[in-house]
C-alpha cells in the first residue's frame, strides 16, 4: 500500500502524452468541412494550435469558448453558444466538433444538454451538424481523446439505412497524413468503396492556396459517416484500442457491422493480416502491386538483415504506436528493449507479450505511465543503439549521443512529420531503410577506416 | 475569391487608418467563437518566469499545460538548464474529487531533492481554483522544509488574459526581490526587465550596457538567476523592454524600493540606440557614460550600416504585416522595417492597451490596418488585401503567410536568430531578404494571381 502511494504522487517529468482534447482535435479536422471547438479556456486551442502547427507547418483554426471568471463560476452555456454562432459566421462549416477540457468537465458541464436543439430542424438545412466529446484532461491521454471523438462522430451521425454500399469502414488511428493516403489507396486498389475516419491527409498536408480557405479541402465526407451504419465490414487498427470502447465495436452492436481489429499495419506481419482482412471481406486477391512491394520489402531485408540483427531500440509514444513498432522491429531481429507509453492502459504488456514471447527472458522493459526522465534512467542502463519515436526524444537521444530516428507524432525538430510513412510494406521499407543506414552510418562515422563500402 | 467575413463584434478591433474615428476597442476577453491567437493567463505566467535558470518550474494541473511548454523558448542559459524540463502534478481524475494538495506537496519534495533548484515556481491551472487547493500554505510548508523560496503563481488559465499572467508572474517574482545582499553594488546599476535572451539577446544587451561603464545586476527573465533577482533592489534603474510583461514589477520596485525605470526596446537601429542613450542619460553625473555610449553607438552603426545599405536597397518598396503579442515590440518593427526602405500596410498585437494602439495609429500612414486580437481570417484577409509581401510574425502566423505565397520572418520566442541590437539589425534584414527574395515563391499560386 505504502509503495503504490509514493508512485501515485510521482510528479509528471518530460511527459510522453498530451492531452486529451489535442486528439479529439485531430480527428474533427479530419472531417470536411469541419472545425474543432475547444469548450474550455482561450490557452487550451492557442497551445494545442501551436503544436500541431508545429509538426504539420500547416494553419490549424481550433476555436475555443474562451471561459471567463463570470463563465466558470456560473456556467459555460451562453459562451458555447455564443462561439458556436461566431464559427458558422465566419467559416460557414457542415460540422462543429466540441472537445471538453478538464475546465469545462471540471465545474460539471453537460455540453449536449447545453446544445440540445441546435440542429437542422430548428435552424436550417445549412445548419452543421454538431458533435461532442467529453475529453477531460485528467483522464486517459492524447489517444483516448482521437478514440473517444472518433467514437463520438460514429454515434450521432452513422445511420443504417439498409441498403447495399459494399463500403469498408476504416479507422485508421492516428497515422500521418502519408499514411492515411496510403491506406486509400491500399483499400482502393481492391476496388471498393470505402469510409475512412478521420482523414487529415489533406487538411493537414495541403498545397498552398490559390484563394483563402477557411477550411482547407478535403477530410472524410460526412455522407460517407452517415453510410457506415450499411457497410460490410469495419476495420479498426489498434491492439490496445481492442481492449476499449470504439467506433468499430459500436457499429457491430448497433448495425451488426463486422469488425475487424488489427494491429496498426507496421511491418511485413501486420500489413500481411490487414491485407488478408481485406481479400476476406472483399473477396478479391491482393493486388499483384502489393505483392511486388512485399518481394522488394523482402529482397531488402535480407540485404540489410546482418546491420540490424540484434540491434538494440529504445520505442516510445502512443501504446499502439509501440506495439506496431516493436511488432516491425522484432521481425528484422531488432530487440525494442525498451517498450514506453505515456499511456495507462494495462494492457501493453500483454500486447507486447504476444509478439514477442520471450521478452521478459531477452530482458526487454515495458514501461506504460512512463515519462522521458524515466524513459532516459531505463535507457542508460542498457546502453541501445538507437532510439525511435517522435521528436520529444531528442533530449535523451543526444544526452546520451545516441541516433534518433523520428516518426509518429509530434516532430517539431524536422521538416516532413506528415510525410512519413509507417503503414504497409512501403511503410516498412522506408523505416528498414532508415534504421539500416543509420546503424550502417554510425558505424562508418566512429571507424577509423572510413570504409566506402558497407 | 470568397469575401472573408469578420464578425460584427470583432470590427471594433479593427481601424483602418485614415478613415474615420479612432476608437479601437482593446484589453478585452477574446470574443468566443473567434479563433484568438492569443493563449491564456498560465500562458502569461509561465512566459514571463520562464528563463529563470536554476527554478524548478512545477505546473499544477493535468498534463496538458506543461506538455504544451516544454522547452518551447529559445531562452539560453550560460550555466543550468532547469527552465527546459517540463515539470506537472499531472493531476487524475480521483485528485479532481478529492483534491491535489498532496500530489503536489509529494510532488515538490520530490522535485527539490532531486534537481536541487534555488526556488520553485508553482503554476495553478484552470482547474486549481475551482477545486479549491490551498497552493499558497503547501508553498509555505515547502519553504520552510527545504529553504528555498517556494512561490505560487496564480495562473488560472481562464481568469483573464495573457496580461493578467504577466501581473501574476510579476507579482510572485516581488517576492523574490529585496531578499537577497545589495552589499558591492555601485552606483550605476541597472536591472535589464523584460528581456528573455532569446539566441543570446540578453548577452548582447548586457555587453552594451557593461561597455558603458554600467552595472547590470540582474537581468531577471533572460539567462534569470534567483540571486540576481533577491539582490535586484540594489539597482538604480529598472530598463524595461517588452512592455506588458513586467512593467507591474518594475512598478512595484518603484513603489517599494524607489527605483525608477524607463521602457526601451532593443529592435532597431534607433530604438536600441535610444536604449542606451536613455540610461547614459539617466545617470547624468557621470559624463564618462555618456562619452562611451556615443562611442558605442557610432562603432556599432558604422559596422553595419554598408551591409544595411545593400539590403535596403533590394528591399524598398516591399509591404509588410507585424502581428506580434505585445505592441511595444510593433513599434520597433515598424521603424526598423522603415529602416528597410519596407512600409508596413498592416500592424497589430494580441495584448496591446489604448495608450499603445494611439502610438500605433500616430506611427502607420494611411490605409494601414490596424488589429488588436486578431483572428486567422482576418490576418489573411487583409494581408491578401494589402498585397503583403512580407508576414512578421510568430509560430501561428506562419503557414497562413506561407500557404498565400508571402514571406516571413519570425519574430517570436523560439527564434534562433539574435534579432536585437545593432548586430540583430544585421540577422533581421537578412532573414527578411531570405525570405522575401526565395525564388520558391515564383510558384505560390496566390502569388501568381496577384501578379496578373
Amino acid at each position: 500500500m505504502k509503495t503504490q502511494e509514493k508512485i501515485e504522487y510521482k510528479a509528471t517529468s518530460n511527459a510522453c502524452k498530451l492531452c486529451s482534447p489535442l486528439g479529439a482535435s485531430f480527428v474533427f479536422r479530419g472531417i470536411e468541412r469541419s472545425i474543432p471547438l475547444l469548450h474550455g479556456s482561450q490557452g487550451c486551442s492557442t497551445y494545442i494550435r501551436r503544436y500541431l502547427i508545429s509538426h504539420f507547418n500547416e494553419p490549424v483554426d481550433i476555436a475555443c469558448s474562451n471561459f471567463t471568471e463570470e463563465t466558470a463560476v456560473f456556467g459555460g452555456g451562453a459562451n458555447l453558444k455564443l462561439a458556436v454562432e461566431n464559427i458558422i459566421k465566419q467559416y460557414n462549416p457542415e460540422l462543429i466538433g466540441i472537445a471538453t477540457t478538464c475546465l469545462s468537465e471540471t465545474i460539471g458541464e453537460d455540453v449536449p444538454m447545453i446544445l440540445k436543439g441546435y440542429n437542422k430542424k430548428n435552424f436550417d438545412e445549412n445548419f452543421p451538424e454538431i458533435v461532442s466529446v467529453s475529453t477531460p484532461s485528467f483522464s486517459g491521454t492524447h489517444i483516448d481523446g482521437f478514440h473517444g471523438a472518433v467514437r463520438a462522430v460514429v454515434n450521432s451521425i452513422a445511420v443504417e439505412k439498409k441498403i447495399s454500399t459494399k463500403q469498408i469502414n476504416i479507422f485508421p488511428g492516428m497515422l500521418s497524413p502519408a499514411d492515411l493516403r496510403h491506406l486509400k489507396e491500399i483499400v482502393s486498389d481492391f476496388s471498393t468503396n470505402y469510409a475512412m475516419l478521420p482523414d487529415y491527409s489533406d487538411t493537414f498536408d495541403g498545397p498552398l492556396w490559390t484563394e483563402y480557405q477557411e477550411i482547407p479541402e478535403g477530410g472524410t465526407k460526412i455522407e460517407k459517416i452517415a453510410s457506415m451504419g450499411d457497410a460490410v465490414a469495419s476495420i479498426e487498427f489498434g491492439k490496445i484500442l481492442a481492449g476499449k470502447e470504439s467506433a468499430g465495436k459500436l457499429l457491430e452492436s448497433r448495425f451488426n457491422v463486422p469488425y475487424h481489429s488489427l494491429g496498426l499495419p507496421i511491418g511485413i506481419n501486420e500489413t500481411d493480416a490487414f491485407l488478408k482482412a481485406l481479400e476476406t471481406i472483399t473477396g478479391k486477391p491482393v493486388p499483384e502491386k502489393y505483392i511486388q512491394e512485399r518481394g522488394r520489402l523482402i529482397d531488402a531485408y535480407a540485404d540489410g538483415h546482418k546491420y540490424v540483427f540484434e540491434a538494440r531500440a529504445v520505442v516510445y509514444g502512443e501504446e499502439d504506436l509501440v506495439i506496431g513498432l516493436a511488432s516491425f522491429l522484432s521481425e528484422v531481429g531488432i530487440i525494442p528493449i525498451i517498450c514506453a507509453s505515456g499511456g495507462e492502459s494495462g494492457l501493453l504488456r500483454q500486447k507486447i507479450l504476444d509478439i514477442i514471447p520471450d521478452a521478459e527472458n531477452i530482458g526487454i522493459r515495458i514501461i506504460e505511465g512512463a515519462d522521458f526522465v524515466e524513459i532516459g534512467e531505463e535507457a542508460r542502463k542498457i546502453d541501445p543503439d538507437f532510439f525511435i519515436g517522435n521528436s520529444k526524444g531528442y533530449k535523451i537521444a543526444r544526452e546520451m549521443k545516441k541516433p534518433l530516428i523520428r516518426v509518429g507524432f509530434p516532430i517539431h525538430d524536422r521538416l516532413g512529420g506528415a510525410r512519413i510513412i509507417h503503414v504497409g510494406y512501403r511503410g516498412a521499407q522506408q523505416l528498414f531503410d532508415i534504421i539500416s543506414n543509420t546503424i550502417i552510418a554510425t558505424r562508418q562515422d566512429t571507424s577509423p577506416v572510413g570504409y566506402t563500402y558497407m | 475569391m470568397n469575401s472573408i467575413p469578420i464578425l460584427k463584434e470583432r470590427k471594433k478591433q479593427i481601424y483602418h487608418k485614415g478613415e474615420g474615428v479612432f476608437d479601437l476597442t482593446c484589453d478585452t476577453k477574446s470574443l468566443a467563437g473567434s479563433v484568438s491567437q492569443r493563449a491564456c493567463v498560465f500562458c502569461g505566467s509561465r512566459v514571463v518566469l520562464y528563463p529563470i535558470a536554476d527554478a524548478l518550474h512545477l505546473i499544477h494541473g493535468p498534463i496538458g499545460c506543461a506538455s504544451y511548454t516544454w522547452d518551447i523558448r529559445g531562452a539560453l542559459s550560460s550555466g543550468p538548464e532547469l527552465h527546459r524540463m517540463s515539470f506537472s502534478t499531472d493531476l487524475r481524475e480521483r485528485n479532481i474529487i478529492f483534491g491535489g494538495e498532496k500530489k503536489l506537496y509529494a510532488s515538490l519534495v520530490q522535485l527539490i531533492d532531486t534537481y536541487r533548484p534555488n526556488a520553485a515556481f508553482v503554476y495553478c491551472t484552470c482547474i486549481i481554483g475551482i477545486i479549491g487547493d490551498d497552493i499558497d500554505s503547501v508553498c509555505k510548508r515547502v519553504t520552510e522544509e527545504k529553504g528555498i523560496p517556494v512561490l505560487p503563481v496564480h495562473s488560472e488559465g481562464f481568469k483573464g488574459t495573457k496580461k493578467d499572467g504577466y501581473k501574476a508572474a510579476c507579482e510572485s517574482l516581488s517576492m523574490l526581490v529585496g531578499t537577497g545582499s545589495i552589499e558591492n553594488i555601485g552606483k550605476y546599476a541597472i536591472n535589464i526587465m523584460g528581456e528573455f535572451n532569446i539566441a543570446g539577446e540578453a548577452w548582447t544587451i548586457k555587453k552594451y550596457y557593461e561597455n558603458m561603464g554600467i552595472e547590470v545586476v540582474s537581468v531577471f527573465t533572460g539567462d534569470g538567476r534567483v540571486e540576481n533577482i533577491k539582490r535586484s533592489h540594489g539597482a538604480s534603474l529598472n530598463v524595461v523592454q517588452c512592455s506588458g510583461s513586467i512593467l507591474r514589477l518594475a512598478q512595484i520596485m518603484e513603489e517599494k524600493y524607489g527605483i525608477p525605470y524607463i521602457r526601451v526596446s532593443y529592435f532597431g537601429i534607433d530604438d536600441m540606440s535610444k536604449a542606451l542613450y536613455d540610461v547614459a542619460a539617466h545617470f547624468k553625473d557621470n559624463l564618462k557614460i555618456m562619452k562611451k555610449t556615443k562611442e558605442i553607438v557610432r562603432n556599432e552603426i558604422d559596422a553595419i550600416y554598408p551591409d544595411l545599405l545593400r539590403y535596403k536597397k533590394a528591399l524598398s518598396g516591399k509591404k509588410a504585416a507585424i502581428y506580434v503579442g505585445g505592441a511595444f515590440k510593433a513599434f520597433s518593427m515598424i521603424k526598423a522595417l522603415r529602416s528597410l526602405g519596407i512600409d508596413v500596410v498592416l500592424a497589430g498585437s494580441q495584448t496591446g492597451n489604448k495608450d499603445d494602439y494611439e502610438v500605433l495609429r500616430d506611427m502607420c500612414d494611411d490605409g494601414t490596418v490596424i488589429l488588436d486580437d486578431a483572428n486567422p481570417l482576418e490576418l489573411s484577409k487583409y494581408c491578401i488585401e494589402k498585397g503583403a509581401d512580407l508576414f512578421v510574425g510568430g509560430v501561428k502566423e506562419r503557414p497562413i503567410a506561407y500557404k498565400l505565397g508571402i514571406g516571413f520572418c519570425d519574430h517570436n520566442h523560439e527564434r534562433k536568430i539574435s534579432l536585437a541590437g545593432y548586430s540583430g539589425m544585421i540577422n533581421l534584414a537578412k532573414e527578411v531578404y531570405s525570405s522575401v527574395f526565395s525564388p520558391v515563391w515564383k510558384f505560390a499560386p496566390q502569388k501568381m494571381i496577384r501578379r496578373r
